[in-house]
């Protein structure tokens, strides 16, 4: 993507998501939630963040072509201090940290 | 020395603790960017524009993997789908405002400047200052978001490649999945975007990404229902 390209892209997905920040503030009553798409919502970060990682899982081995994925290694590790922390920055320190640990001790696979 | 509304001292008094907390998030979204290769500047303009990290963060991997500009939108557009939630909830609390007050509320309206006043609104009376109380913290908040998420992109962009930073995209996924997937529907709708996404992933222009999405957002939607049919006919039961 060429730069021009790259910022008429980033205004779209501003003006996209300041339509949805000024839906109701601005037009008040006049607009309605259907309620399954209410209940719908909830969901949407879940799936959305899913189905963004999981293929990076299985594809983001890069050069490395060995027994071991250094990546998913670090990433299953990282996921485990997701889920025990539930902090964000602990569990970014935590996977770059064990990315370079093993690394250093498997090499580049 | 600009003197604050009693509401809006309140405001940054209130947001101060909650922007330690988000803090890295913003250093870690411009970091990210970096890693996938977008200039520090074109970072600090969306931060600026777009102003919600975790479809920044979407963009930006995509953006990195060449998708489709529409599948880039699309998925923007959804992730922040629940600012329509918050908009709706904020709107009857605002209604004595002019237009010019309301869209600036709209702008720096982000998960926690929302949950904040809702909250404090629902405690004071009608003589709250919510305008001020509310754009102190947005304010604050939007400075704070930006100004991160420039150091993390010049941070990132200065590091050597043999760190590896571009392991960057897929961890911060991960960190913001994992803390969210904490009831069965949701668990529901992430392995069954996971899956498809996996699955679909040869598609062109990431289309699969967008497929998946939407039959996760299905799948945790009736998974919600049929817990509470569950739910229910126990109830019935006992």
């Amino acid at each position: 993507m060429t730069r021009p390209e790259i910022w008429l892209l980033i205004v779209l997905s501003g003006a996209i998501t300041f339509s949805h920040r000024a839906s109701f503030i601005m037009l008040g009553s006049r607009l309605r939630l259907p309620p399954v798409l209410q209940r719908s919502l909830a969901y949407i970060p879940p799936a959305v963040l899913a189905a963004i990682v999981a293929p990076a899982l299985l594809s983001n081995a890069g050069p490395s072509a060995g027994p071991f994925d250094v990546r998913l290694l670090a990433l299953v590790g990282a996921g485990f201090v997701a889920w025990r922390s539930r902090n964000l920055m602990l569990t970014f320190v935590a996977g770059m940290l064990l990315l370079w640990a093993l690394t250093w001790l498997l090499g580049r696979g | 020395m600009i003197r604050l509304s009693p509401a809006a001292a309140a405001g940054v008094r209130d947001v101060a603790p909650v922007l330690l907390g988000v803090m890295p998030f913003g250093l870690i979204t411009g970091v990210t960017g970096a890693a996938a290769g977008i200039d520090p500047l074109d970072m600090v303009f969306m931060s600026a524009v777009v102003y919600a990290g975790a479809s920044q963060l979407a963009a930006i991997s995509l953006i990195g993997a060449s998708a489709a500009p529409w599948v880039v939108l699309l998925t923007v557009g959804l992730i922040n789908l629940r600012f329509l939630m918050y908009s709706a909830s904020l709107a009857p609390w605002l209604k004595r405002y002019g237009p010019g007050a309301r869209l600036l509320v709209s702008y720096l309206l982000v998960d926690h400047t929302y949950a904040l006043s809702v909250i404090r609104y629902a405690k004071e009376d009608e003589s709250f200052g919510r305008r001020d109380y509310y754009l102190s913290m947005g304010v604050i908040t939007w400075l704070q978001w930006v100004a991160m998420t420039a150091i993390g992109a010049v941070l990132g962009a200065a590091l050597p490649d043999q760190l590896q930073l571009d392991f960057a995209v897929p961890l911060s996924f991960l960190a913001l999945l994992v803390p969210i997937v904490t009831t069965r529907p949701a668990l529901a709708a992430a392995v069954t975007g996971a899956a498809l996404a996996i699955v679909l992933a040869p598609l062109p222009y990431s289309l699969g990404l967008v497929i998946a999405t939407l039959v996760g957002v299905a799948a945790g939607t009736l998974t919600e229902s049929a817990v509470a049919r569950r739910a229910a006919t126990r109830k019935a039961r006992s």
